[in-house]
């Protein structure tokens, strides 16, 4: 049996990866994976959880999660196809219209 | 060490390298790759949990559908390498520095609750997919019909903005 602990500190540094990920990268489609990372590493919190408190909440509440993923990634890759057809490039430094 | 253990820690390593690897490859197909390669580890972790039912729609879900609309939205726009400017470069740092106060934080507070979480962690062998579709469809009946208008919006969301306006 594994601790539950390792579980939730690799959550925590994949969790972390992400939040590095998203303030580092300049590709749109980039940024947006590592979104997809971090809802990964919630999940793995919450079926370690789930499993630690012998409950199943965790393993449903994962299976919500995936699908607003699948949504999100639906209208999110939808928004980025917008965003390379009007301003010819996918980094987010040159999408500035609202910039003074 | 158990095996449990052996594989725990060769599938956490792959999770990790994947992350990682995500962050330094420069072009965007190489990133959404090294994404997979952290799907599958961590499907591979929830079979280690026994959420049988979780690591299969996490493969079919995330590793399939998802990721396969990634690749195909990045050869679609045809994205080349990423460019990084001297203030983007300036980013990593405060960025960093966030990234250890974050896990500096949840080590803290893991450590303080060591006992809590072990002492009851010896209650697996649910019987998972039944359990988990019991309660999916008794106790989260309504969150999960309304999780069908929400794809229903989300399509209908995508096709309108991703069509070509009418000239």
């Amino acid at each position: 049996m594994v601790p539950t602990n390792y579980y939730v500190i690799l959550s925590a540094i994949l969790f972390g990866l992400g939040m590095f990920a998203f303030i580092f990268k300049r590709n749109i489609i980039t940024i947006f994976m590592s979104i997809e990372l971090m809802l990964n590493a919630v999940n793995l919190a919450f079926v370690a959880f789930s499993q630690a408190l012998g409950k199943l909440d965790g393993q449903v509440f994962v299976l919500f999660v995936i699908v607003v993923a699948a949504a999100e990634a639906a209208v999110g890759l939808g928004i980025i196809i917008l965003i390379a057809r009007s301003r010819q490039t996918l980094n987010v430094e040159r999408v500035n219209l609202l910039k003074l | 060490m158990t095996a449990q253990l052996a594989v725990f820690l060769v599938l956490a390593a792959m999770a990790v390298t994947g992350a990682v690897s995500l962050i330094l490859q420069k072009h965007p197909i190489h990133s959404a790759l090294s994404l997979i390669v952290v799907m599958i580890s961590l499907a591979g972790l929830y079979l280690l949990l026994g959420a049988e039912f979780v690591a299969a729609v996490q493969i079919i879900v995330y590793g399939g559908a998802i990721m396969v609309l990634f690749v195909f939205v990045i050869m679609l726009l045809n994205a080349g390498i990423e460019e990084h400017t001297s203030i983007s470069k300036m980013a990593g740092a405060p960025g960093l520095l966030l990234v250890v106060a974050l896990a500096g934080f949840v080590a803290a507070t893991i450590a303080r609750s060591t006992e809590n979480i072990q002492a009851t962690s010896q209650t697996g062998e649910l019987a998972s997919t039944l359990g988990i579709s019991n309660m999916l469809f008794k106790d989260f009946v309504y969150p999960f019909e309304l999780t069908s208008f929400l794809i229903l919006v989300a399509v209908l969301g995508a096709t309108v903005l991703a069509q070509r306006e009418k000239s």
